[in-house]
């Protein structure tokens, strides 16, 4: 697990081997390809969104700002930030609170439960791109299982990637279903460490269950609730892109972009459809503020809640 | 019903623990009402996939009506996809890479977590940060400067090469096998240093054995990143040759206004299976591994 308050502890304690290049040759192969593949590649983005400049043709003309204030001021990228926004609150919150139950549940001595746990976190073999086919055959309009269940039951055959408020359900409730495996996966491995002692004594002391669970159990989860409340804000933001990709395309189109339309996919089309290459830099510079604070934020809640666990 | 014969005294101890629909792990009580929800989760979560199993089973005719029926047609399928729409050659190419990937970023990551552990150096938390910095920037994010890189500096386009080596370095791997590394007692590595043990050594002989745990768990936490690329090579590959099963998928359902449905099912629930069995092998290792560390 990724506990960013102890990484830096007892990084000096133990210095057991010797020599002064030997730790670097051990570093090499690691740091030069972050230096090569993400650092250089950052540092070139920001540049890049300074430029109006042409991957294709291979022409640059310097506009300093001008690409990240066009974005900012576009009704359509605003549009685009605040689809994801909204989509990012509903599968994350949704997406923990039924993976936080259903590992509970699953976590209970029950007969069976061993099974129970793997038919929950078998689907974290599936990647979005199956998840997008899949429901994309189920919900065609006209082949797909479920408008054929719902013609013959309410004679009603909703046009599910058609309509702006229902692709855009469509798509969080498919996104939800994709990311509960992961999540179950670590709420079962916290809710195994939780201290047995301490839920048992709250029951002895006359606590309902629900109380254990509340007053005891998810406060003691609160470490791993906010590590996976960030990975899922990382997941929302990029995992999204393949989902969406064979899904919807980008959705039907609603004001001014398409609903489904989030800010890796806008990313994608302007740089790779449109080759409007500077546009997409400045969104990938404006996506970078945003990881970092992500980040940072992660790093600073995850400083002061982390002891919970102790 | 579940007869439970476990531990009775919290029962007469405990006012509430008559009461039905006990939850917390350890404690008694009926647990129909449990497996009634869990059975209706498991259903709800398998649906869309038995639903891909069943009419990946289907001949054509079938796979658009409602019939749910298993039919006998998985095969036909499956030989449809696999040869004509190449997703076997996809299949390949994702081993392949997925394969490197991960083999690359445990070595890489075990020997970046050997120096940061086990020396003491100049720059050494400035290293550290550097590794650490490196979760904020995704992929996704870098990809227009990424792909300039790739394809106009180092012409890699189409290659296996710019799927696989971009991905070698390992920021989670190299903090997880820190922190495992971090809690096997120093006495073993001073032990091993005087009996003239180098650090390389110490390595393969004592540390990797005593990790497997958390290399299974990264191992198939890696694999399935890798498994599952589909922006970067949707942009850097363009040839059918090279390309990746996720974004091969996509070329399936493009394919004129027919799309062969049951044999897309067929082909994705072959897909599937790669991480599956990863998953299924080290199951084990993957929840130990994770208990593991978050034993702290």
């Amino acid at each position: 697990m990724l506990k960013p308050a102890q990484t830096t502890a007892n990084t000096e304690a133990n210095a057991v081997f010797r020599g002064a290049a030997m730790p670097w040759f051990f570093l090499l192969p690691s740091l030069l390809i972050l230096a090569v593949f993400i650092y250089l590649p950052a540092l070139q983005t920001l540049r890049l969104a300074a430029f109006k400049a042409n991957l294709i043709l291979g022409t640059e003309r310097f506009v300093g700002l001008q690409n990240v204030t066009e974005l900012l001021l576009s009704p359509a990228y605003r549009q685009v930030a605040l689809q994801t926004l909204i989509f990012m609150v509903l599968t994350v919150t949704l997406g923990l609170l039924f993976s936080l139950g259903l590992a509970w549940l699953a976590s209970r001595p029950i007969r069976g439960s061993k099974y129970y746990r793997l038919l929950l976190i078998y689907p974290y073999a599936l990647s979005p791109a199956i998840a997008g086919t899949l429901w994309l055959f189920m919900f065609n309009p006209e082949i797909g299982v479920v408008n054929q269940l719902l013609g013959s039951l309410f004679s009603i055959k909703p046009r599910w990637l058609d309509d702006p408020i229902l692709a855009f359900g469509l798509v969080v409730v498919a996104a939800i279903w994709k990311g509960l495996a992961y999540n179950i996966v670590f709420y079962l491995a916290s809710i195994q460490n939780l201290p047995g002692d301490v839920m048992e004594a709250a029951e002895i002391d006359g606590a309902t269950p629900a109380q254990v669970f509340w007053r005891v159990a998810f406060p003691l989860l609160t470490p791993i609730t906010f590590f996976l409340v960030f990975t899922n804000i990382i997941s929302a933001l990029f995992d999204s892109f393949a989902l969406t990709d064979i899904l919807t395309r980008g959705g039907p189109y609603f004001h001014n972009a398409g609903i489904t339309t989030f800010l890796v996919y806008q990313l994608y089309q302007d740089g790779f459809v449109n080759f409007k290459s500077g546009v997409a830099a400045a969104q990938a510079a404006l996506m970078l503020v945003l990881v970092a604070f992500i980040t940072f934020m992660q790093f600073k809640v995850g400083e002061r809640r982390v002891h919970y666990g102790g | 019903m579940v007869g439970n014969t476990g531990v009775v005294k919290t029962d007469t101890l405990s006012p509430q623990a008559g009461k039905r629909g006990g939850r917390g792990p350890g404690r008694r009580g009926p647990s129909w009402p449990t497996h009634l929800a869990l059975i209706v989760a498991v259903i709800i979560i398998s649906t869309p996939l038995i639903f891909a199993l069943i009419k990946a089973t289907q001949a054509s005719s079938q796979v658009i009506s409602p019939n749910m029926l298993p039919g006998t047609s998985f095969m036909d399928n499956l030989s449809s996809i696999w040869v004509d729409a190449k997703l076997g050659r996809y299949m390949l190419n994702s081993t392949i890479v997925a394969i490197c990937v991960t083999t690359g970023k445990t070595i890489l990551a075990l020997l970046a977590a050997l120096a940061f552990v086990y020396f003491r150096f100049p720059l050494k938390s400035a290293a550290f940060t550097l590794v650490l910095l490196s979760l904020m920037l995704p992929t996704e994010v870098l990809i227009i400067a990424l792909f300039d890189l790739v394809s106009r500096d180092l012409k890699w386009a189409n290659t296996f090469a710019a799927i696989i080596v971009p991905f070698l370095a390992s920021a989670t791997g190299t903090f997880l096998f820190r922190q495992h590394f971090l809690n096997i007692p120093t006495s073993l590595a001073d032990a091993a240093r005087i009996d003239g043990c180098g650090p390389l050594r110490y390595l393969t002989r004592i540390l990797i054995p005593m990790s497997w745990n958390t290399i299974g768990a990264l191992a198939v936490i890696q694999f399935v990143y890798a498994w599952d690329q589909y922006i970067w090579p949707l942009v850097i590959v363009q040839q059918d040759e090279k390309q990746v099963v996720q974004v091969g998928l996509r070329k399936l359902i493009e394919v004129g206004g027919q799309t062969d449905w049951g044999a897309v099912m067929a082909g994705a629930i072959i897909t599937m299976l790669p991480p599956l069995i990863v998953f299924t092998l080290l199951q084990e290792q993957f929840s130990r591994g994770f208990a593991l560390s978050e034993d702290k």
